[in-house]
């Protein structure tokens, strides 16, 4: 079987080979559409080349490393990054290249290409992979178009592809990936259309945008849209868009470059135009028999036909379609840069003094009944937060990732987080708040005097010590507060000091990175672009870098609400307990404000859930999670089930947690290893981790059931596993 | 008689080779304190039969073993799990000492042993797993059901 056939040769029983894709537009040809020059990969030289490599077992293992349903999507990002690292590393072997090579040269020569997905099965209008995989626009050369038909296969692996698979019941391991391999039209103006509205059956929908289509479809460029009637083809109505930016083809790939100003005045398409649309949309659907999705643009007055597939019906009732969030996971560089916007001149500076607030009201003068509105009110402001933190701080991680896959695509490491190197730059509050530790356990190291009475939590009389003391409660607050399944609070200084003491029985702990390291990196990384390129390069090194900070600090923000909220409850628990004369632990903060509000009731304890226990006769000896933070531990566990046991923690310790929270990270200095449930590279326990250059697995399932406290482990965060014992 | 035994040696080569480019798991005994203990594991065998490589992290069980006693066995067979196996089947013990890979040899096995299983990649390549090499001394194959053959290998 060839491996490469010319749109024109397609016929009926390539299909399976080809793709959806590749078909439609075929077909479209023969019925005379203007559709570019077009080659296709076939799904045969994917199969060819994953076998021949050794990438198909190697890309088992990896999305079974673990039970897909348990799987995080942070943890999807990995193994997604992961494989397409594979794809980067491993060059097509010369039997396929050759097969490949000379119809590629000798149909394109120069000529710049787009290289897109067609997925065999993608197109089909139950499984529609619309935008799930990746396409290429400006790519010139026949070794850059093989480079990038080996990225268009690794996205058959992306995330967003994977758990869509998943979702539909795919098999996933029998999956393949066609390219298409398209002449780039440089439109001046481009767009989609939908042959049928799928708001309203009666009309059809066209959407126009200056410059190429993909500012229109990764959803920076806003577009001009017209709602048409289905049967006359009357336009109905017209939205204007705001026209201020336009995507332009550059010397490698393409610009997002603002309008010029004539243009923005101007509306895209005349009249006439959208009816010539709206006409090829209709005799495509006569063809196929189902009303299209097409991409289209004009070459001055040339219309092309870019792609065309069904519209994806979406289903109503019990299956929810989840592409849309699917899709969500992929950020564009111009949608973080608005989002960071947001976040550093809207969102934290309106933390900070909604912590500030909170901090300066006293609560202590309240009657019950007030004390308990403002409990209430304070977990409505944390959970107002926390949907903040969802919608908007945890999407801006998306800026590691998307430097990430540059650095990547553009220096070719062979370890695909090696671009963590380049983000970390020991800014992070976190680590802040353990300097200032340090700085006071320095303190004790020189005047040993101190210690006896530190022991017993006598109060100091060093000025200077009291008053870093304070000032440290003052900015981080006292460390023992968390909320959620504990809201209880180790009153006072006394948690600080029982970790100065075993700060001070040994060594500072280094941070991994000399700024004089990270200045080096950051000029050979820059050092490969030119002019226009570096800038970008620049750019978007400078949002992965704030990216990576804020997936630290926006916690610590958070962190700070959080323990508005808990002292409040504190304060309620006390009145209860003097009350009630009885000890409230393990009562929900909703039954310490209804015994506020009614003198009489008695709280009602939350039931003990005991962490399930493997049984005496069954043990777990070594388990798999991710690789986060490369190197080797070997040490005493000790597993965090409440905030008490951070106090517990010995130097040298393997910190064995559910998730590593914004209220943890001071023990992590004094950690030898790190083992958390919660999974993924880019998550705030494996980034603190790596800043102190320490072993690190997550992803653990049950790692605070299945280890122990006192049990002997090894953390290997080369490999992502835990052996116990 | 020396031409037909030398003849029926490199035809039990052959085999050998065969049988083990064919599979590519295998069951590794080590043993610590008189107690045996039994592995599957990924191999490959050098093309002189001198050698049988696999790799495993250091943290394990097996490398613990192999670290206080590095004298092992490894059996090797062409089972399908069916009845005819009883006739057909053929299973190759082979004994020897075991040693940690290191330095240039290290890399030209590591190649070697990526050959075989591509699919292992960053598991060999990660800094806590371990390239051994077992010097194999004496092959036991077993055919026809009760067939037993020894093949000592020089050094």
């Amino acid at each position: 079987m060839s491996l490469i056939i010319p749109l024109e040769e397609i016929e009926e029983k390539d299909r399976e080979q080809i793709g959806g894709k590749a078909f439609s537009l075929a077909m479209l040809s023969r019925v005379g559409m203007n559709i570019p020059e077009a080659l296709c990969v076939k799904a045969e030289a994917y199969h060819q080349f994953i076998t021949c490599v050794g990438l198909r077992e190697r890309i088992l293992l990896e999305i079974n490393r673990k039970n897909f349903k348990e799987m995080r999507w942070e943890e999807m990002w990995d193994a997604a990054l992961r494989i397409r690292n594979m794809f980067l590393q491993t060059p097509i072997p010369s039997e396929i290249a050759k097969e490949l090579q000379s119809p590629i040269e000798d149909t394109f020569k120069d000529k710049a290409v787009v290289v897109r997905s067609s997925a065999p099965g993608e197109d089909s209008s139950q499984a529609s992979f619309a935008g799930l995989h990746e396409s290429y626009v400006n790519v010139q050369g026949t070794e850059a178009i093989l480079e990038h038909v080996r990225l268009v296969w690794a996205s058959l692996w992306s995330d967003a592809a994977l758990l869509y698979r998943q979702e539909l019941g795919l098999e996933i391991e029998k999956s393949a990936m066609a390219v298409l391999i398209q002449e780039i039209v440089n439109g001046e103006r481009s767009g989609v259309a939908f042959g049928k509205n799928p708001n309203d059956g009666s009309q059809a929908v066209i959407e126009a945008v200056y410059g190429l289509n993909s500012g229109l479809v990764d959803g920076t460029v806003e577009p001009d849209r017209w709602i048409l009637d289905r049967q006359t083809g009357r336009i109905l109505s017209h939205r204007p868009a705001r026209r201020e930016n336009w995507v332009r083809p550059s010397t490698d790939g393409t610009h997002f470059e603002t309008l010029p100003t004539d243009l923005s005045e101007k509306t895209p398409l005349t009249d006439d135009e959208i009816g010539r649309i709206f006409n090829h949309v209709l005799n495509a659907e006569e063809h196929f028999g189902a009303p299209q999705d097409v991409e289209w643009t004009f070459r001055e007055d040339n219309l092309f036909i870019l792609q065309s597939r069904p519209i994806t019906t979406i289903s109503s009732g019990t299956s929810e379609d989840k592409r849309p969030w699917y899709l969500s996971l992929r950020r564009s560089f111009e949608n973080l840069k608005a989002l960071r916007q947001k976040i550093e001149r809207e969102l934290i500076p309106a933390m900070v003094e909604e912590a500030e607030r909170l901090s300066h009201k006293d609560f202590t003068a309240l009657s019950d009944i007030q004390l308990a509105d403002e409990i209430a009110r304070r977990m409505d402001i944390h959970g107002r937060w926390v949907a903040i933190y969802w919608s908007d701080f945890i999407p801006f991680a998306h800026g590691m990732r998307l430097f990430g896959q540059f650095y990547n695509d553009t220096v070719k490491p062979e370890d695909p987080y090696e671009f963590m190197d380049l983000l970390g730059r020991g800014q992070l509050k976190s680590l802040e708040r353990n300097q200032k530790l340090e700085e006071m356990a320095s303190m004790i190291r020189k005047n040993p005097s101190l210690t006896p009475r530190l022991k017993k939590f006598e109060t100091i009389e060093d000025e200077d010590f009291k008053r870093k003391l304070d000032e440290f409660i003052q900015q981080f607050g006292d460390l023992s507060c968390s909320i959620g399944e504990q809201t209880e609070c180790l009153q006072g200084p006394e948690g600080i000091l029982k970790i100065l003491l075993k700060m001070t029985a040994h060594a500072p702990a280094k941070k991994r990175w000399s700024s004089h390291r990270l200045d080096d990196l950051t000029s050979r990384f820059l050092s490969r672009f030119k002019e226009k390129e570096e800038k970008f390069a620049a750019e978007l090194l400078d949002l992965g870098r704030t990216s990576y900070r804020l997936r630290d600090d926006d916690n610590i923000y958070l962190g700070r609400i959080e323990r508005e909220v808990v002292v409040t409850i504190e304060e309620g628990r006390r009145r209860i307990e003097k009350r009630c004369r009885m000890k409230l632990e393990g009562v929900d903060p909703a039954e310490i404000i209804k015994a506020l509000r009614n003198s009489n009731y008695v709280p009602k304890k939350r039931s003990s859930t005991e962490p399930m226990k493997l049984s005496s006769e069954l043990k777990a000896r070594q388990i798999i999670g991710q690789p986060a933070g490369p190197g080797i531990a070997k040490g005493k566990a000790r597993v965090i089930l409440s905030p008490s046991d951070l106090f517990r923690f010995e130097s040298g310790e393997i910190l064995v947690c559910d998730a590593i929270e914004p209220n943890m990270t001071f023990i992590v200095p004094l950690s030898s290893g790190i083992v958390e449930r919660r999974g993924g590279m880019l998550i705030h326990g494996a980034i603190i981790a790596r800043e102190y250059g320490l072993p690190c697995v997550t992803g653990v399932p049950e790692a605070t059931t299945q280890i122990h406290t006192g049990d002997l482990v090894t953390v290997d965060g080369f490999l992502g596993i835990v052996i116990i014992g | 008689m020396r031409v037909i035994h030398m003849e029926k040696t490199a035809q039990l080569k052959e085999f050998l080779k065969d049988l083990f480019s064919s599979q590519r798991l295998a069951v590794l005994a080590t043993q610590s304190k008189k107690q045996p203990y039994g592995n599957l594991i990924a191999f490959m065998a050098t093309n002189d039969l001198k050698h049988l490589l696999f790799a495993t992290t250091r943290a394990t069980r097996k490398y613990d073993n192999i670290s206080k006693n590095p004298r092992i066995a490894m059996v090797v067979d062409n089972r399908s799990n069916q009845e005819a196996d009883f006739h057909q089947a053929a299973a190759v013990t082979a004994t020897g000492v075991v040693k940690e890979m290191v330095g240039p040899q290290k890399r030209r096995f590591q190649k070697l042993y990526l050959s075989k299983h591509p699919y292992l990649k960053e598991f060999v390549s990660s800094p806590t797993c371990a390239l051994l090499g077992m010097d194999v001394e004496t092959y036991y194959v077993v055919r026809q059901f009760q067939n037993v053959v020894e093949l000592h290998i020089k050094k």
